[in-house]
């Protein structure tokens, strides 16, 4: 299968493999096609066993930090007599990534099964499955599948006759980006105002409810039962570039290019190969001006950089950028660099928290500078100024969305800064920018 | 302390502090002071302010010491050129939607968004073009006035009163630069503890309508005092402009108010300020009063005490420091019938989540020393006992109209007041003393704490204190009597805080138990 798209022989499909398939949605479905089977397996297991087979796979969070998953399943703490929380982050929000939202629409199973197993291995009953407040379709596929797993005795006091009690209870987001930030996430959930906090202490130590808590990304759980089936190993040998990037990944590629859609690459997968060939490269006539690898928050790359770029969590950090979320936006020559970095700007200053100062200001006030810039007032001193605000919005908060914000205006004046300076005055006429 | 101590090296100063300690209160302790905002001892730390980021040795990025605990060995920089770039930069996000209404603005002066400019701030705005985020005054509580142009989102009035004060009424609205604090639509500020967030502020956002306007924050003169309302002695400062006081706000003393300070006491102070004072001593000449000199007084009172033999009444106010009472109760010696401390009763309102923190309903500062210097609050008794005494001291105290009608059956009365009663037409006296915000003296808390009080104004005329008058007339009723010359004499001469001095007690007093048991009394 494959959605939107059919699968590509060059695609690994692992989580997209039923992606447009509509009967993989229903439990049945979904049995028939060998779900559950690792959760049946699972069940024999002592949780240290599940934790070491995920820690064997080197499956990373695939949220954006890329954090090894096995290893933030052995912080939590054992036989302490408190109840855990499993948090499943489906807050999805960052610009350009739509990929949770796939796993969601077309295999909510995968993802219930990948929570139980993280539930049995971190000694959680119970997993908050916090659902991005726009995701209507998602949120209804999910209410179904977790229905019809209580119905079908997964989920439950007695979950698939373990006599351990597994529950996951779908908790709808609001409309705030800064909820997916894992802290706020369960602020959130415990109906705070959804504020991040400040770690230490950190959620395997207190987190939700002040419970030790562990929180993965909507696909990082997806991929556990794959894991558990086919076994560590498997998991663990792919890889076409680095042996700490194992995997598949989910790429949401979005933009100027011919196909866009979720593609499912084996981690080390060229980014040049991605875009021109999966994707079907740029427009006739138009050739790539700039990626946004990992979701808005990351640095932006070059053409030159994007050459020989490894997909990965290693190599795009070599050429100056992140995997992050896997969410790929592709630029062509017809793109106004200044006018996107000023809306990635304005989308960081309205999803701002507000709690520090830094970025409270910082990003409101990047936002106002990029406006006036393209407004034809800006100023020469103004690309420094944007430098020097930048700095100071960088790494001097509680959270990383100043620091998000940041990223791409340094990156974006560091290497296209002939962009920026076409707007100044002296360089062209002004042009009104829509509110 | 058991404590395990760790050294730290702050400013280049090595400090050794309690394992687990924060570097803003580690600085303290090495004399340097972190920038901040959000920071307050007595609140929670949210670590939003981002002022108060220092560079710690080995640490990647600058750390935010209200929340960063220090380790032994650890080597810490306030002021070092990054240090300081980090904070230039929190002053610039700060301002940029501050209305700079300093010349209107009551804070000015006692500021931190000021000081803290001034200190390490950019010279020079770089954000000079833009309108500034603008929303109108709004009206929080019966003394509030939030005015959010002015808020830098601090946060120090939400955590207040969600963590100290239990009563969860205000919270950050909106996201963004677009965030202000909002009141609960259906909430007022009325908490009975929630003036505090006015003194929280760092900077005018929230403001006293009781002291909107009144005075410029350089005018103020400030004195170390303790609240006269209640047994609780909450610490305060009494500020005075021209021997005018305008404003009581909390003194911090951990033992006993931390930094906090009820409405109710936060607003009496008006009486310090009443124009209509006794200002010389009146002597009864037949129907008319006749002012006298004070050696003339005094040696009324001495006659009229040796004259009393063994049925005199004292009758005290709350605020008589132990000073005043100690000395007259010395006066009268052996010919005491009764005395008593009047002590109003209120209802109790506790703060919320500090223990042993309350408005007390006793509603008498000295009630406590009262009772230690052997004085009852025993008020019905001691009117009771009127009818048989031979002489009435009336000392600083208001009457009710039964107390008034029942010194008329006493043979004379002094009555050593600040205002002048009509109901005592008959005195034989009316000795003009000073108030507690008018001279030196100790209060003994609800738990035995003594602690001293400074005097805030000049006393009008020749108004005296009441351990003076009170000293004098003992004095002159006995050959080889010397009167204590002081304040601080007078404190140290009485038998039960045995040899005790005011500097022993400081400005955050001492607790009385180990005292009096070696007093023996």
């Amino acid at each position: 299968m494959g959605y939107p798209h059919p699968i590509d022989p060059r695609e690994t499909p692992v989580l997209s493999t039923y992606f447009g398939d509509a009967e993989a949605r229903t439990y049945a479905g979904w049995v028939k096609r060998g779900g559950y089977e690792a959760l049946k397996k699972v069940i024999a297991m002592a949780p240290d066993d599940i934790i070491a087979e995920v820690k064997a796979s080197g499956l990373r969070g695939r949220g954006g930090a890329g954090f090894p998953t096995g290893l933030k399943w052995s912080f939590m703490p054992k036989e302490d007599g408190k109840p855990h929380y499993l948090c499943c982050n489906a807050d999805e929000s960052e610009p350009g990534t739509f990929k949770d939202r796939e796993i969601m629409r077309w295999t909510p199973h995968a993802l219930i099964e990948g929570c139980a197993i993280a539930q049995l291995a971190i000694r959680a009953e119970t997993c908050y499955l916090y659902i991005r407040g726009e995701f209507t379709e998602p949120f209804h596929i999910m209410t179904r599948a977790v229905e019809e797993a209580y119905a079908n005795g997964v989920l439950g006091a007695n979950a698939l006759g373990s006599g351990r009690r597994v529950d996951i209870v779908i908790h709808r987001g609001a409309g705030a980006y800064i909820c997916g930030e894992e802290t706020a996430l369960m602020n959130s959930i415990e109906g705070r105002r959804g504020n991040p906090r400040i770690k230490p202490p950190f959620p395997a130590v207190a987190g939700l409810f002040g419970k030790p808590t562990t929180i993965n990304n909507v696909e990082t759980l997806a991929a556990v039962p794959a894991i558990i089936n086919r076994g560590a190993a498997w998991y663990a040998s792919l890889t076409l570039s680095s042996p700490k990037s194992t995997g598949t990944k989910l790429i949401s590629v979005c933009g100027h290019v011919q196909r866009p859609g979720v593609y499912e690459i084996t981690l080390g997968f060229p980014m040049k190969e991605l875009i021109y060939d999966l994707c079907g490269g740029m427009r006739p006539g138009r050739t790539l001006k700039a990626v946004i690898p990992g979701g808005s928050s990351v640095p932006i790359m070059t053409p030159e950089e994007v050459e020989g770029c490894a997909t990965d969590y290693e190599g795009i950090v070599a050429k100056g950028s992140m995997l992050g979320s896997g969410g790929m936006i592709v630029m062509d020559d017809s793109t106004d660099l200044v006018y996107q970095i000023m809306r990635l700007a304005r989308f960081y200053a309205h999803e701002s928290c507000s709690q520090c100062t830094n970025c409270r200001e910082g990003t409101a006030w990047t936002t106002r500078i990029l406006e006036r810039l393209l407004a034809g007032e800006g100023k020469a001193s103004d690309l420094d100024l944007l430098l020097d605000l930048s700095e100071n919005m960088t790494g001097k908060t509680i959270c990383v969305l100043s620091d998000s914000c940041a990223a791409p205006v340094v990156s974006g004046i560091q290497k296209f800064r002939a962009d920026f300076e076409a707007w100044l005055p002296a360089a062209r006429p002004a042009m009104p920018v829509g509110a | 302390m058991a404590d395990e101590l760790v050294s730290v090296t702050i400013d280049g100063i090595g400090v050794q502090v309690p394992k687990g300690t924060m570097i803003i209160e580690a600085a303290k302790q090495a004399g340097v002071l972190v920038p901040h905002y959000c920071y307050h001892p007595s609140l929670p730390s949210p670590a939003v302010c981002r002022m108060c980021l220092v560079e710690v040795e080995k640490a990647p990025k600058l750390m935010p010491a209200c929340v960063t605990s220090v380790v032994d060995g650890q080597v810490v920089h306030v002021h070092s050129p990054q240090a300081l770039k980090g904070r230039e930069g929190v002053l610039e996000f700060l301002l940029i939607n501050h209305p700079l209404d300093c010349p209107i603005c009551d804070q000015a002066g006692e500021c931190e968004l000021q000081d803290f400019q001034f200190q390490e701030g950019r010279r020079g705005s770089r954000h000079d073009d833009y309108p500034k985020r603008y929303a109108p005054v709004e009206d929080f509580g019966p003394d509030v006035l939030y005015v959010p142009n002015r808020c830098i989102l601090c946060t120090r009035c939400v955590r207040f009163m969600d963590s100290v004060a239990e009563d969860a009424v205000l919270e950050v609205y909106q996201r963004g630069d677009r965030a202000y604090i909002g009141i609960d639509p259906s909430e007022r500020l009325d908490h009975p503890w929630s003036g505090n967030v006015v003194d929280l502020c760092p900077v005018g956002s929230l403001i006293s309508k009781d002291f909107l306007h009144k005075a410029r924050a350089w005018d103020l003169d400030k004195t170390a005092s303790v609240c006269p309302g209640c047994t609780q002695g909450c610490n305060m400062t009494i500020d005075t402009r021209d021997s005018t006081v305008v404003r009581l706000r909390p003194r911090p003393n951990h033992d006993v108010n931390r930094h906090f300070m009820c409405d109710a006491g936060r607003a009496d102070y008006r009486w310090m300020n009443r124009g209509d004072r006794v200002e010389a001593p009146l002597r009864r000449d037949g129907e008319r009063w006749q002012a006298c000199d004070w050696s003339v007084a005094v040696s009324e009172v001495a006659r009229l005490v040796a004259d009393a033999d063994g049925s005199v009444v004292l009758l005290a106010g709350g605020r008589t420091s132990c000073e005043s009472l100690g000395w007259m109760l010395q006066l009268i010696g052996d010919r005491r019938l009764a005395a008593a401390m009047r002590v109003p009763l209120g209802s109790e309102s506790p703060i919320g989540a500090i223990p042993n923190l309350a408005l007390r309903a006793e509603r008498a500062a000295n009630l406590e020393g009262a009772r230690l210097l052997g004085a009852s609050s025993e008020w019905a008794a001691a009117r009771t006992a009127l009818a048989g005494a031979r002489l009435a001291i009336v000392l600083d105290v208001e009457l009710g109209d039964d107390d008034a009608t029942a010194l008329a059956g006493a043979g004379h009365v002094i009555h050593a007041t600040t205002v002048a009663d009509p109901r005592l037409g008959a005195a034989d006296l009316v000795l003009p003393i000073t108030t507690m915000a008018e001279e030196q003296g100790v209060f003994v808390n609800r738990d035995r704490r003594a602690q001293r009080f400074l005097p805030a104004r000049s006393a009008p005329g020749m108004a005296r204190p009441g351990w003076w008058l009170a000293s004098q007339a003992w004095a002159a009723g006995g050959a080889g009597r010397r009167a204590p010359g002081t304040a601080a004499e007078a404190f140290a001469m009485l038998p039960i805080f045995a040899g005790l001095t005011y500097r022993e007690l400081g400005l955050t007093g001492r607790v009385m138990d180990g005292v009096l048991q070696g007093a023996g009394s």
